[in-house]
């Protein structure tokens, strides 16, 4: 019996041992050498790194407060935590390390070792069946279990108890946007989300609602329904980015309106933006996840629309405080403790000058001083209106009087709706980009929310892409391949015609 | 006898909630004489007790003023713009809400056993009533919604394990108990996030909360000599000693300086 227990003894050991050399070399950069999330790299963060001295975690299959189990912890170490600077660790460490590193990361918290506290997974039922009746109650219900309060009417995070959220530690946290399902930490699925509306996500302001099962105020299948309602606002599949946004040639008023009808029969292209990190004052905590594209054009003109969920219409003072402290939780790289402001929304779409002949392009972020580049800005303090110019840098922009760019937005629920527009052709073909069909032209966004302490270089980014706007398709294109079938046609008649001919006279003599 | 003592934190409790004039807060009847089946502790109803007045000098600051305006039922009750409240003064810079405790001196080992008696937190008019109170380790602490709005509860501690509810409309009761000693589990709503409530969690049944008037008492205390800290949610935390050699009262004025 006591060598049992001190074979489980050394074993235990062991394993934390060999964990903690896997911590040192893997975790302690983010979550600290003691385990409290406060690693070198966690003020460049946001959300920053789980605290593990308090033992609070937010994927659980357990109920609000409990431990999280080993399969709990070890889903979120394999898989990481998506929309999170967290990563898998899958593929990157072998099953033992992981093991290892899980027994030492539970070490940290005295929680754990306290048998009274041993978690239990929750027990769910099955979720009932989906389709257009179970999201139209989950909607229902979302509303009465007060999901809206933070998440807004439409899902976009902007409830208006949005701009007041912070985390245990007083760390800024934004209600999930639930269009974005590809970036929820504890998974996509209708089944992921049913969890964390059973267990809440701890250490945050979402809650538990496993109470209200017992109180018999919404049934399980009522709550699996927010959870097939929720998820119903996502794409089917998490957008995959495209590198060629292709603009086709409509025969009808070119759509400067974002909610024109011609948009509904376009193509959109997703658009994944990241933090600026490269020049400083670098920028870690973008809110801007990304944009979507749509591109037109008749003879004459072109139109771009571009989408993107912001929750906040800036400038809006509901959220200076939440500025705030997203600038106190960062380490700001320039030695300057900025304070919070009233900056706008902007979105910037970049091409080069001319379309260039070879595979060369201009430095993507905005161009250097000899290969300048040209874009169009918009900003939300001046709607109506887009600023052409050319950018030799981050921190130089020219403007150019009278470009004849126009731009339309909407800010509805949580997203913008932004329409840029211009002649194909261009006054100063050597500084403003004559668009020309059936050419890859490089495009790249940049996106800012004022809300969220962005202006500057503290922005998000894109790498380039391709513009290809249709050529006009010229009527011999239908005729020749009819013209190109008919002669093959025929001439595969007189192959035959002929082998019969000779078989037919070889038969009668 | 420890059901009077019960009774004495209970009519505190009760006397705290109910003097803060809160709408209509049905605050729980009189603890029932049930006898809890614990062993007898050495305390006794006939104990010493200490009592005195809390203080601040200096000048009080404003609590800033909510904007109820997203939720029309909790602001329907109210007269007046609500404020926070994180200093509540009282006639001649008294200072409520402040929870006073015996930090020191209760003899290691003796225990105390829990009141089955929940304490009662109430949500109404989106603010949290009481705002400052004690229970012990065990103590039921029963959550309820008066508001016909979502508010989640999240307690927010170091010693205890956190949790994270929700009640999503008006005359839920969700019930709850803290496992170990801690001054001061942070409750706090996130729906509205000027709500906060503070709760000392005790071993024993040592504590009080200041009233309008600053005063305190603490009852039932054996002979020997205390620390109490007193502790206040803006100004910190305050201590005295105290000896008690029989059934006497003895007085403790605790002085804040406002901050």
């Amino acid at each position: 019996m006591i060598s049992a227990l001190v074979m489980v003894a050394l074993l235990v050991t062991q394993d934390t041992t060999a964990g903690k050399q896997v911590y040192a070399r893997w975790c302690a950069g983010c979550h600290g050498d003691q385990g409290a999330g406060d690693g070198v790299a966690a003020k460049h963060m946001i959300p920053p790194p789980r605290d593990f001295t308090g033992a609070i975690y937010q994927i659980r299959s357990t109920a609000s407060g409990n431990l999280p189990t080993d399969a709990d912890l070890m889903r979120s170490i394999d898989e990481g935590l998506p929309g999170t600077a967290m990563p898998g660790w899958k593929t990157s460490l072998s099953d033992r390390e992981r093991r290892d590193v899980l027994a030492y990361i539970k070490t940290f918290s005295t929680f754990f070792a306290d048998t009274t506290l041993r978690p239990q997974s929750l027990e769910f039922e099955r979720a009932p069946g989906g389709g257009d009746e179970a999201v139209r109650l989950g909607r229902q219900f979302y509303d009465s279990i007060g999901c809206q309060k933070c998440h807004g009417d439409l899902g976009r995070g902007d409830g208006p108890s949005a701009p007041t959220l912070k985390d245990d530690a007083g760390h800024p946290i934004f209600a999930a946007d639930l269009h974005e399902n590809w970036l929820f930490n504890g998974g996509g699925t209708v089944a992921d989300i049913y969890h964390r509306l059973r267990t809440g996500l701890d250490g945050t302001p979402m809650p538990s609602f496993s109470d209200l099962l017992e109180q018999k105020f919404i049934t399980d299948a009522e709550l699996w329904h927010v959870a097939q309602y929720v998820h119903s606002l996502s794409p089917a599949e998490a957008p995959v980015v495209r590198d060629v946004i292709r603009a086709p040639l409509i025969d009808r008023a070119l759509p400067h309106a974002p909610d024109d009808s011609a948009w509904a029969s376009v193509d959109a292209y997703w658009f994944p933006l990241v933090g600026q990190v490269i020049r400083k004052s670098r920028w870690f905590a973008p809110a801007v996840t990304g944009v979507w594209v749509k591109a037109v054009h008749t003879a004459d003109s072109i139109a771009l629309q571009l989408t993107w969920d912001d929750r906040s219409e800036s400038p809006d003072s509901a959220w200076l405080e939440h500025a705030g402290r997203v600038l106190a939780s960062l380490e700001s790289d320039d030695g300057s403790q900025e304070q919070p402001g009233l900056w706008p929304d902007q979105i910037a779409v970049q091409f080069p000058v001319a379309i260039p002949t070879g595979m060369e392009r201009p430095y993507f972020l905005m161009g250097n001083s000899s290969a300048p580049v040209y874009q169009w800005r918009w900003t939300s303090s001046a709607r109506t209106a887009a600023v052409a110019g050319l950018a030799r840098g981050l921190e130089r922009f020219d403007p150019i009087a009278a470009a004849g760019v126009g731009a339309q937005a909407v800010y509805d629920h949580g997203q913008w709706r932004v329409v840029f527009t211009r002649a194909l052709a261009s006054p100063d073909t050597a500084s403003q980009l004559p668009f020309r069909t059936g050419r890859a032209i490089p495009v790249a966004f940049f996106a800012w929310d004022g809300s969220n302490a962005e202006h500057g270089t503290r922005m998000a980014i894109s790498t380039w892409y391709f513009l290809a706007l249709d050529e006009p398709v010229p009527a011999r294109v239908f005729i020749s391949p009819v013209l190109a079938m008919m002669l093959t046609l025929g001439l595969g008649m007189l192959v035959v015609w002929r082998a019969q001919q000779k078989t037919s006279y070889r038969r009668q003599q | 006898m420890k059901v009077r003592i019960f009774s004495v934190v209970g009519a505190m409790f009760l006397l705290t909630v109910c003097s803060k004039g809160d709408q209509g807060n049905a605050a729980p009847a009189a603890p029932p004489s049930e006898t809890p089946p614990a062993p007898a502790a050495a305390t006794s109803a006939a104990g010493g007790t200490i009592s005195g007045k809390i203080k601040f000098t200096g000048t009080a600051p404003r609590n800033p003023a909510i904007d109820m305006s997203e939720e029309a039922a909790c602001k329907a009750k109210y007269t007046t713009t609500p404020t926070e409240e994180v200093v509540v003064a009282g006639p001649a810079n008294a200072l409520s809400n402040v929870f006073v405790y015996v930090s020191a001196g209760v003899p290691a080992g003796q225990t105390f056993p829990a009141p089955t008696t929940p304490v009662v937190l109430d949500q109404s008019g989106c603010r949290y009533h009481p705002h400052v109170f004690g229970a012990m380790v065990g103590q039921p602490v029963e959550i309820r919604n008066s508001d016909p709005v979502l508010h989640n509860i999240k307690a927010v501690a170091k010693k205890n394990r956190p949790f994270n509810i929700s009640q999503p409309t008006a005359g839920m009761k969700t019930s709850r108990t803290f496992t170990a000693p801690e001054v001061m589990v942070n409750l706090q709503c996130n729906v509205h996030g000027w709500m906060h409530s503070f709760v000392g969690v005790r071993p024993d049944p040592f504590f009080a909360v200041s009233g309008p008037d600053g005063s305190f008492s603490i009852t039932g205390l054996p002979p020997g000599t205390y620390t109490i800290e007193a502790w206040h949610e803006k100004f910190g935390t305050q201590t005295a000693t105290v000896t008690i050699a029989g059934t006497e009262t003895k007085t403790a004025n605790l002085t804040f300086a406002a901050r």
